[in-house]
């Protein structure tokens, strides 16, 4: 591991090599579900994630099921106006915070290093620190519910609307403290990424070399980078308005109105990039498999992601254009967020010329990418009305805008991610799940999807207004909602086939009891080199790159007249999974140890003072537990029995013969 | 958008991916060429500017909003502030020399200078926490005005900024004594010291933007 020899690892002490610092015996690599809290292996961490939005994605559901049977018919009794505030709140932050961005998560982090041909993130534990902070955060976040309430103020929560004054309740709190420990988490995952992406490509892997896949998690990470901390001054400022007595969203004492509007839009959109750009990376993965031929583009679909990150931090006001900001700067935002259509056009545009003449096979994952093709385009286009400032002023507040961010974040992001499960599913679990079933669940998504918000589009322009908990009969509202609804139950039922398809595939899987093979879909990328389920150790020997695809250009060349020909068998130029001097970092406490103390800290702010003493003291143990315990444990190594602590036989500053094996990594999260 | 990776495109086509190469050995070589710790702090302080670019923001906005409270500026000992401002700014001096004394292998010297940084970092806090006491004194709380709570919050923010900044440096300080910072490591003062000098520099910034410019 190149990770093993970090600035701060500690010097060849002699004795306290041996026995390193700790109150805890190391865990060892222990099945059962030690291994997954003491895990710091990218791969089990991505299930995780993955797992724990699934888990969070049923919670949103269930608050979006209340919200469609509240409207279904004019006057719904199910929720009163308290409630519905609460649950489309809860909706929004859910689905945004511990749904989206997690999925995103789980992807980069599973993906990445396999992608770029590395053993593992740069930080291994940082990476599990990352984890479950966010875990925590979205149990903070939702423990309102059984607290006194629920955030009541929209998923932006608008300041001083969410002051104590207008939302007397710990709701908002809530939303704040979990909201700041997933921000932790995004920022310290952000961190580890681009480390990862930046320093642990294989050799010849230069970064036009890497997968489109990879560039987007770079891109997203960097935006994560920049936005979180945004975000999180924000959060503070609100924090101290409401704990701690502050003014700074006081009105009658001079405070504006819009700081806090600024503040959260320069975040939340390039946030709406966060969500939707690993989803753009994943299809530009499916899509040149199923039509095999390479990516139309490449450097245009690169440059044009790079774009995106950049323009997405000069358009955020055009959230605000209702908001009174004046019409030099409503102008300029407008023209800045059309211009932004256009490396998002060059993208679709690029993904249309990959499927042009190739030999399309419509598989599950490709149905998927191929509707986040189409769903999204239709959200773009109703997000370039937005951009149309005099037009917006008409949407502002409707149901057109409800409409639109759904169809591009479910139509866009959850479409790709749900394509992406299908596509590494065998990579990740070892079994396929069913084609059949899985396009069966497509067509189902897709219909239920486009009842549920496609209507909407007709229920804004008609001035249906958003976060209202009912309206009354007569409106013109009553058909397009009981649409809307029924379509709401068909996505329901969808993500149930879904359910379903993995209980089912998995208890086949193991009945038929076939190995699976590495490359099932004859791929492109280095992960579909390794066999399925990814071991352990990814690579047995880390590639050398020569070109983009080269996984794909190790098993086809071209003849003379340029077609495709085969030129190795697959199993010639996979890898076997034969884990020989191969050496891991080992499992570790800290990370959940630091990670408890964070809800500490949070409840204590909120309730007693004291909790966040005992927080405290769990952060600083677990930081300094955390430096003083090696990443890899001596004689804890994979598979080399007369070990010596030294990865590999040389090092550039020749020191790894004294270094490698007391070594840790920086722990330089504050 | 150059490309620093290391390049060992050396394999003839269709070379079999499980040849012995060069790879294996030379996996500790980054792609950069920089560590990934260093290269990690480089991007958190990257990413700290934005933090407190949201809080001077803020400051900016509501400097004037000073409700029925007093003005900030008829608070300011702007000659106190300047002399903690320059024991601040030396301590970056102390900080260089200490990564200098562990990159020649001085350890008397390493542990010297981080000792001064150290006391340096601690008399500017104890400058702002008098500081801080003396206002409170003239009637500007935390909550008197929008103008107050965000000079005290960016104010607070960089002091805690400084705070972690001494802890670390301690750290390293025990760290050296118990014979653990050899000079191979030298990197890891260097990093300590990349996010110290990032918040002097950032004092610089607050310095100039909340004390001085009316």
């Amino acid at each position: 591991m190149s990770t093993t020899d970090g600035p701060l690892a500690l010097g060849s002490g002699g004795g306290l090599a041996a026995r390193p610092m700790g109150v805890f015996a190391r865990p060892g690599d222990t099945p059962g579900w030690r291994g997954w809290v003491t895990t710091v292996d990218h791969k089990k961490i991505a299930i995780m994630y993955g797992a724990a939005a699934l888990f969070f994605f049923v919670i949103g559901g269930i608050e979006a099921l209340l919200i469609r049977i509240q409207l279904a018919t004019p006057n719904g009794k199910l929720l009163s106006a308290d409630l519905y505030n609460q649950v489309f709140t809860m909706h929004g932050t859910t689905m945004v915070f511990l749904v989206v961005m997690p999925i995103g998560a789980a992807f980069m982090n599973y993906l990445m290093p396999l992608q770029i041909g590395a053993r593992d993130v740069a930080f291994p534990r940082l990476n599990a620190l990352s984890f479950w902070v966010f875990l925590f955060g979205g149990v903070v976040l939702n423990s309102s519910w059984l607290l006194g309430g629920g955030a009541d103020g929209g998923w932006f929560n608008y300041a001083p609307n969410s002051g104590v004054i207008f939302s007397p309740t710990h709701g908002i709190d809530f939303w704040n403290m979990g909201l700041l420990l997933t921000g932790i988490a995004s920022l310290a995952g952000a961190i580890n990424l681009i480390t990862t992406v930046l320093n642990m490509r294989a050799p010849g892997m230069t970064l036009m070399k890497m997968p489109v896949f990879t560039w987007m998690s770079l891109v997203t990470q960097f935006l994560l980078l920049f936005a979180i901390p945004v975000l999180t001054a924000a959060q503070f400022l609100l924090m101290f308005d409401r704990l701690f007595g502050a003014r700074f969203f006081d009105v009658s004492a001079g405070a504006d109105p819009l700081l806090w509007e600024h503040l959260f839009w320069i975040f939340g959109h390039p946030e709406v990039y966060i969500m939707i750009l690993p989803a753009f990376g994943v299809i530009s993965e499916i899509i040149p498999v199923f039509a095999r031929k390479p990516l139309f583009g490449y450097p245009f679909m690169v440059f044009s992601g790079i774009a995106i990150g950049f323009m997405g931090w000069g358009v955020w006001a055009h959230h605000m254009f209702a908001s009174g900001i004046g019409p030099i700067s409503v102008a300029a935002f407008s023209i800045s967020t059309m211009f932004i259509a256009v490396p998002t056009g060059v993208k679709i545009l690029n993904w249309l010329a990959t499927m042009w003449g190739g030999k399309l096979r419509f598989t599950a994952p490709m149905l998927y990418a191929i509707g986040l093709v189409t769903m999204f385009t239709i959200g773009g286009l109703s997000g370039v009305t937005h951009a149309v400032a005099p037009a917006d002023t008409q949407q502002t507040d409707t149901y057109y805008i409800v409409a639109h961010f759904h169809y591009v974040l479910f139509g866009g992001a959850l479409f790709g991610f749900i394509g992406g499960w299908y596509f590494w599913w065998p990579k990740v679990f070892g079994y396929a799940l069913s084609d059949k079933v899985g396009k069966a669940n497509f067509w189902v998504l897709l219909l239920g999807f486009n009842l549920t918000f496609g209507p909407m589009h007709i229920l804004g322009l008609q001035g249906m207004p958003r976060r209202t908990y009912t309206y009354r009969d007569g409106y013109g509202f009553n058909l397009w909602n009981f649409v809307s609804t029924i379509g709401a139950f068909l996505i329901a039922l969808s993500f149930l086939v879904f359910f379903w398809n993995i209980w089912s595939s998995r208890r086949q899987a193991k009945v038929a009891n076939l190995a699976m093979v590495g490359d099932p879909w004859d791929g492109r990328s280095l992960e579909w080199m390794l066999p399925c389920p990814t071991p352990a150790h990814n690579f047995d020997v880390v590639p050398t790159v020569r070109v983009l695809d080269e996984f794909w250009h190790r098993k086809y060349g071209e003849d003379e007249r340029g077609r495709l020909v085969r030129i190795a068998a697959t199993a010639d130029v996979s890898q076997h999974g034969d884990a020989t001097d191969v050496h891991l970092p080992s499992p570790s406490y800290w990370p959940i140890v630091l990670a408890f103390g964070l809800p500490w800290v949070a409840y204590g702010l909120i309730y007693n003072l004291w909790f966040c003493v005992l927080g405290a003291v769990l952060i600083i143990a677990g930081i300094y537990g955390w430096v003083m315990e090696p990443a890899t444990e001596p004689g804890a190594d994979h598979g080399d029995p007369d070990d010596h602590g030294e990865p590999h036989p040389t090092d550039a500053s020749g020191d790894a013969a004294a270094t490698s094996s007391t070594s840790t990594e920086a722990a330089l999260v504050d | 958008m150059t490309d620093l990776a290391d390049p060992h495109v050396s394999g003839a086509p269709g070379d079999p991916p499980d040849a012995p190469d060069a790879t294996h050995a030379s996996s500790h070589v980054t792609s950069t060429g920089i560590s990934n710790e260093k290269l990690a702090m480089w991007v958190f302080l990257g990413s700290e500017c934005l933090l407190f670019g949201g809080l001077i923001s803020t400051f900016l906005l509501y400097k004037e909003k000073t409700a029925d409270g007093p003005k900030l500026h008829d608070l300011y000992d702007i000659g106190f502030t300047s002399i903690s401002s320059f024991v601040l700014l030396m301590s970056s001096l102390s900080m260089v020399l200490a990564v200098s004394a562990i990159q020649r292998g001085d350890h008397r010297a390493l542990r010297s200078w981080l000792l001064v940084t150290a006391l340096l970092g601690s008399v500017f806090i104890s400058g702002q926490a008098y500081e801080f006491k003396e206002f409170l004194n003239e009637g500007l709380g935390f909550t008197t005005s929008p103008a107050s709570s965000a000079f005290f919050t960016l104010t607070g923010f960089h002091g805690a900024h400084v705070t972690i900044g001494i802890v670390m440096l301690i750290s390293t300080l025990i760290l050296s004594l118990r014979g653990r910072i050899t000079q191979e490591k030298a990197e890891a003062v260097e990093i300590v010291g990349l996010y110290w000098h990032f918040v002097d520099v950032v004092w610089i910034l607050v310095f100039t933007i909340v004390y001085l410019i009316k």
